[in-house]
């Protein structure tokens, strides 16, 4: 591991400051001191923003306000969230394992990078990692990647459960001195880049507004626990009378970013809630689909967890 | 600023002060520094479970934990588990384990045996898990939870029934 330098700050000002050429923030670490031990990180200082004040759930109305060192399993064990919010926990509680989510935060959990194994490997190009020398990854190993908005440069995947769950929340990132953003902007459209942040965007809380509708969060992987998603999808439905009043679809596992499914979304509303209406909007969604050799696999799970997903909820 | 930086933890209940260089995790201290070699190094990436220790009293993967950031905190390894009672006689699940003949090489063990002294904690404070029907009611231990909430220690001698089984009985 490169030497570094480490601080701790108290104030996200204080935070701001101290985030230097090459610096990075530090989380739980779960994911940035692993990517520094591989060397696919490299800071020369670390500006740890676990003490700042930004670890509490707030409720704010029916939704919520989530300081960004907030735990990942605080986040999941909170009542609210367990009771307005299922869709969130349960997406937070598919992910890692209970040792990582008590180190994890949701800001880190957020902006943790792809687990493509070229990104991970320095021995390999990739243009992510290093810009502009080649994607290995579109003829090599890609069973795991993406099947939607990829480019010629980068096929990654986003590996958060949690995000998918945000994104279909329609949930705000509060970055400090700048606002708030959603999802899509927060990871904007290159994969290549992961996120449209600056490197010294300091993330201090999430924003849920309130949802009146069921939701739920499900996950295909290829154990039963602790892996990454092939294909999840965090889902809310209102129906009335047979009749889809609105809806919420996003999926993990698919994309750069949680691929929030405005198409299926779209199909859905005002027609019937039968599994052949939810067949036509998966459909919808998934004709815009890429696969790669070896990840079409991806398009008929999708369709089947977003009918079987809708139907439970109906 | 230096790339050394003096660190204090309270191990096993005993304080200990040393300079670390920035880039050592808490299981490399424990174990190289300290002398305190029950958390195993496994995988040092967080996936096998191996060095888990009680941090502040929450389980975490010390491969995971920078020294510099763990500093003022409390850090109970397998060691400091069989003190919670009589000092030096085995904690119940400890016990268990002996008991259950939940473990057959034993590295996976002392990882095995804080995350589930953490995990315990966890159900009693009423944290759901992935496998709990109803996120807003309480849950009983059943082999399903705790397989669930013991995913994150792998054991490569497949012990895990008996694992699970000496778990249970603590949990009852
Ligand atoms: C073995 C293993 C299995 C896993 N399985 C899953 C899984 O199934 N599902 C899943 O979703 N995740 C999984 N994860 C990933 C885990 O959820 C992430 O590592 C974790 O959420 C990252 O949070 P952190 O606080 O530790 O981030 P850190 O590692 O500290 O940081 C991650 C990134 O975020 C930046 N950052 C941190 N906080 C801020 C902030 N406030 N503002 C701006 N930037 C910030 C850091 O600079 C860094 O670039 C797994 C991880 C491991 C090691
Ligand atoms: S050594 Fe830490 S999880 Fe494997
Ligand atoms: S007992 Fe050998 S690894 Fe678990």
């Amino acid at each position: 591991m490169r030497p570094f330098t480490y601080a701790r700050a108290t104030t996200p000002d204080e935070a701001v400051a101290q985030h230097t050429e090459g610096a990075a923030y530090l989380g739980g670490g779960t994911n940035l001191v692993d990517l520094m031990r591989l060397g696919v990180a490299l800071p020369s200082h670390l500006v740890d923003v676990t003490r700042l004040p930004h670890a509490q759930i707030e409720t704010d109305g029916d939704g919520l306000l989530i300081g960004a060192a907030v735990r990942n399993s605080d986040l999941a064990a909170h009542a609210v969230v367990r009771e307005r919010f299922p869709m969130l926990a349960r997406a937070v509680l598919t992910g890692a394992s209970g040792q990582i989510r008590n180190m994890a935060t949701v800001g880190g959990n957020l902006l943790q990078r792809t687990r493509c194994p070229y990104f991970q490997d320095v021995t390999r190009p990739c243009n992510r990692r290093d810009p502009g020398t080649g994607c290995p990854a579109r003829e090599g190993e890609h069973e795991n990647l993406a099947i939607l908005g990829h480019t010629p440069d980068c096929v990654a995947t986003h590996p958060s459960d949690m995000a998918v769950a945000l994104a279909a929340l329609d949930a705000r990132v509060r970055v400090h001195g700048r606002g708030e953003t959603g999802l899509d902007d927060l990871y904007g459209d290159d994969p290549v880049r992961a996120s449209a942040l600056r490197p010294d965007d300091l993330i201090t809380h999430v924003r849920v507004p309130p949802l009146a509708m069921r939701g739920t969060y499900r996950k295909v992987r290829e154990r039963a626990s602790f892996a990454f998603a092939l294909v999840s999808i965090a889902a809310a439905l209102d129906v009335a009378d047979g009749v889809v009043r609105d809806c919420r679809i996003a999926l993990g596992g698919v994309a750069a970013k949680p691929w929030r499914a405005r198409r299926a979304e779209a199909a859905l509303r005002g027609g019937p809630a039968t599994e052949d209406a939810f067949t036509r909007a998966a459909d919808a969604e998934l004709a815009a689909a890429e696969p790669l050799r070896d990840n079409g696999y991806k398009i008929p799970l999708a369709r089947n967890l977003v009918v079987r997903t809708l139907g439970e909820l109906t | 600023m230096p790339e050394e930086s003096l660190v204090t933890l309270v191990v096993n209940g005993r304080t200990r002060r040393i300079a670390v260089d920035t880039r050592t995790s808490v299981l490399d201290l424990l174990r190289e520094r300290l002398g305190v070699t029950g958390p195993k190094k496994g995988c040092d990436h967080g996936q096998c479970g191996a060095c888990t220790v009680l941090l502040d009293g929450r389980r975490v993967n010390a491969c995971l934990v920078l020294a510099v950031a763990a500093d003022g905190s409390r850090v109970t390894t397998v060691e400091g588990l069989a003190d919670a009672g009589e000092p030096g006689e085995p904690s119940e699940l400890q016990r268990a384990f002996v008991e259950c003949d939940a473990f057959q090489c034993g590295y996976c063990t002392p990882g095995q045996l804080c995350s589930a002294a953490g995990m315990l904690a966890e159900a009693k404070d009423g944290w759901p898990s992935a496998v709990t029907d109803d996120l807003a009611e309480p849950t009983d231990l059943t082999r399903e939870e705790i397989r669930e909430r013991m995913s994150g220690n792998l054991c490569r001698c497949g012990a895990y029934v008996n694992i699970v089984e000496a778990v249970r009985r603590v949990a009852e």
